[in-house]
């Protein structure tokens, strides 16, 4: 059961990392290694902005409740989402958009492999190596029950829930504005979209912005359940690849549940197999869902 | 004779840049009439369609519609200027309901000259009954007409239809094709690439027919289908006629 939990919690980041690449993959169908990258971008914006915060505002550096997240904290990634949303466009506007106007599909996976690799190390660089937190403090574990023994951090409860609502704002976003059909529309079919009226280069940046802002909660997210460190993008890009995958290209539902599966799968894997086989186990999930559904759960062939 | 609303001049277009499709092709559609584009595999039809839509690149020559020179536009812009294209495939959007796609194409328009919904449904009811369905669970012919309501939602001067009737049973293709005809009679002009040739030409006011990339031949329809020579070269060698 604290394997459900802990698998649950992983699959809510994992499952908004994965709507962001596969909305991206999507429309501009190409596999973005760098996506994990974002993830990265926002934790570290995150933090910085919350000690900006913290230090000007002394008062907002107060707890919220049990949580140990702050007030400054809270406003960290409303700011964190809409700078890592800007400094993907930013990424497409400098490298992915020149790639795309010259280059096959096959350059841009391999300009996003350099781009993951030069923002990992430039964060590293600015950074230093070593783990950062958000909270020093230790934050103590609600006992749910005693037998079995089940134990959640009040975090993590709020991890779950703000995920949950980003998905639903963002469900809600698809399926009843103009703009969410545009961006489906564009998803579908672009030069449909574009006879429509749907202005290209606008909707690809929509998609950019709501990738990275994504990815963003989902960093600063795992941030508060594990640790950061400039490599987490390397230890995130695969689950993500994977969530999106079992989930089927373009499906933002696919990606959430994908998401879950890929997290709680990592997770009850300890039962059976040693601990370090855990990051094996997207690998295999990628693997089974080829050979099954090449197109995903809920992904359809390309038209 | 009313003035063109689609006037191409000297129109060389094509998907590459070195190997053109359509070769100096100019052609003329008068306002409230259809005019038809006929000709075998590989002229050209849809390729002119595309290059007016704003989807294929066109390298020398002009395009106006009513007067106004268009050529190199986005295909979004024109699609919010009174163009409105209709693909062959792929037409609707499978994905989202049927009131969704035409939510969507009626928000092209500018501010308050979009059509209402109501009243596209009103002028085809079959789509009415089922605005909340996804698009992908019509027949063909229903996507078809939900392809011309979305093109009529930005009320558009101008339709380029490409084959509405193909991979349609013969009744549905009748019915889609005299639809085309009654939208005439409201001032839309459309331009429309048939390869069901007998049909078309008895519904188009003027027919023009390709070959090779080049306009080879023009007149008004009615004189078009009774002449052998064009069964003979353009056609296959049937009368159009005939059959």
């Amino acid at each position: 059961m604290q394997n459900l939990i802990d698998g649950i919690l992983t699959g809510s980041y994992i499952s908004l990392g994965a709507i962001g690449l596969t909305l991206v993959m999507h429309i501009l169908r190409f596999a973005n290694f760098s996506h994990a990258e974002l993830l990265s971008i926002g934790a570290y914006a995150a933090l910085v902005c919350d000690a900006l915060v913290s230090a000007l505002t002394p008062a907002f550096a107060a707890k919220l409740g049990p949580l140990s997240l702050t007030w400054s904290l809270m406003a960290a990634i409303v700011v964190s989402m809409i700078f890592t949303g800007l400094s993907a466009v930013v990424l497409d506007r400098l490298v992915f958009k020149r790639v795309r106007e010259k280059g096959a599909e096959l350059s841009m996976v391999f300009a996003s492999f350099g781009m993951a690799l030069v923002i990992r190390n430039v964060i590293g660089l600015i950074f230093g190596l070593s783990p950062e937190l958000y909270s020093k403090d230790i934050a103590f574990a609600v006992v749910l029950s005693r037998d079995p023994l089940l134990l959640v951090k009040p975090d993590q409860v709020f991890v779950l829930l703000a995920a949950l609502l980003l998905m639903l704002i963002l469900h809600l976003i698809l399926s009843r504005t103009t703009f969410g059909f545009s961006l489906r529309a564009v998803a579908e079919n672009p030069a449909l979209a574009q006879v429509n009226g749907v202005n290209l280069n606008r909707t690809i940046m929509a998609v950019w912005l709501i990738g990275g802002a994504l990815a963003a909660a989902a960093g600063v997210f795992y941030g508060l359940s594990h640790q950061i460190i400039p490599v987490m993008g390397r230890d995130l890009v695969l689950p993500i690849f994977a969530a999106t995958i079992v989930g089927g290209i373009g499906s933002v539902y696919g990606a959430v549940l994908g998401g879950f599966i890929v997290g709680i799968a990592a997770n009850m894997s300890v039962l059976v197999l040693p601990a370090g086989y855990t990051p094996s186990i997207p690998f295999l999930l990628i693997l089974a869902v080829l050979i099954m559904r090449p197109h995903g759960l809920f992904g359809e062939a390309r038209a | 004779m009313p003035d063109p609303i689609l006037a191409a001049e000297a129109v060389t277009a094509g998907y590459v840049p070195d190997l053109p499709i359509l070769k100096n092709v100019s052609l003329a559609a008068r306002t409230g009439q259809i005019t038809l584009i006929i000709g075998p595999n590989g002229a050209g039809k849809s390729t002119l369609i595309k290059a007016v839509a704003g989807l294929v690149h066109i390298n020398s020559g002009r395009i106006l519609v009513a007067g106004r020179e268009i050529t190199g536009q986005s295909a979004d812009r024109l699609a919010s200027n009174g163009i409105a294209y209709v693909p062959q495939n792929n037409n609707i959007f499978r994905s989202l309901t049927i009131e969704q796609n035409l939510t969507l194409a009626a928000r092209r328009a500018p501010a308050q000259t979009g059509v209402p919904l109501e009243s596209l449904y009103a002028q085809f009811p079959a789509l009415a009954d089922k605005r909340r369905d996804k698009a992908g669970t019509l027949s063909g012919g229903q996507r078809q007409f939900l392809a011309i309501a979305m093109a009529l939602a930005a009320a558009p001067r101008l339709i380029l239809m490409d084959e509405p009737s193909a991979g349609l049973s013969p009744k549905a293709a009748q019915e889609v094709l005299e639809h085309a005809r009654t939208l005439t009679a409201e001032g839309v002009s459309i331009l429309l690439v048939e390869q069901n040739v007998n049909q078309a030409m008895r519904l188009a006011d003027h027919c023009y027919i390709f070959a090779e990339g080049r306009n080879q031949l023009d007149g008004p329809a009615a004189e078009l289908l009774n002449d052998p020579v064009v069964g003979e070269i353009y056609l296959g060698g049937r009368r159009v006629g005939a059959a």
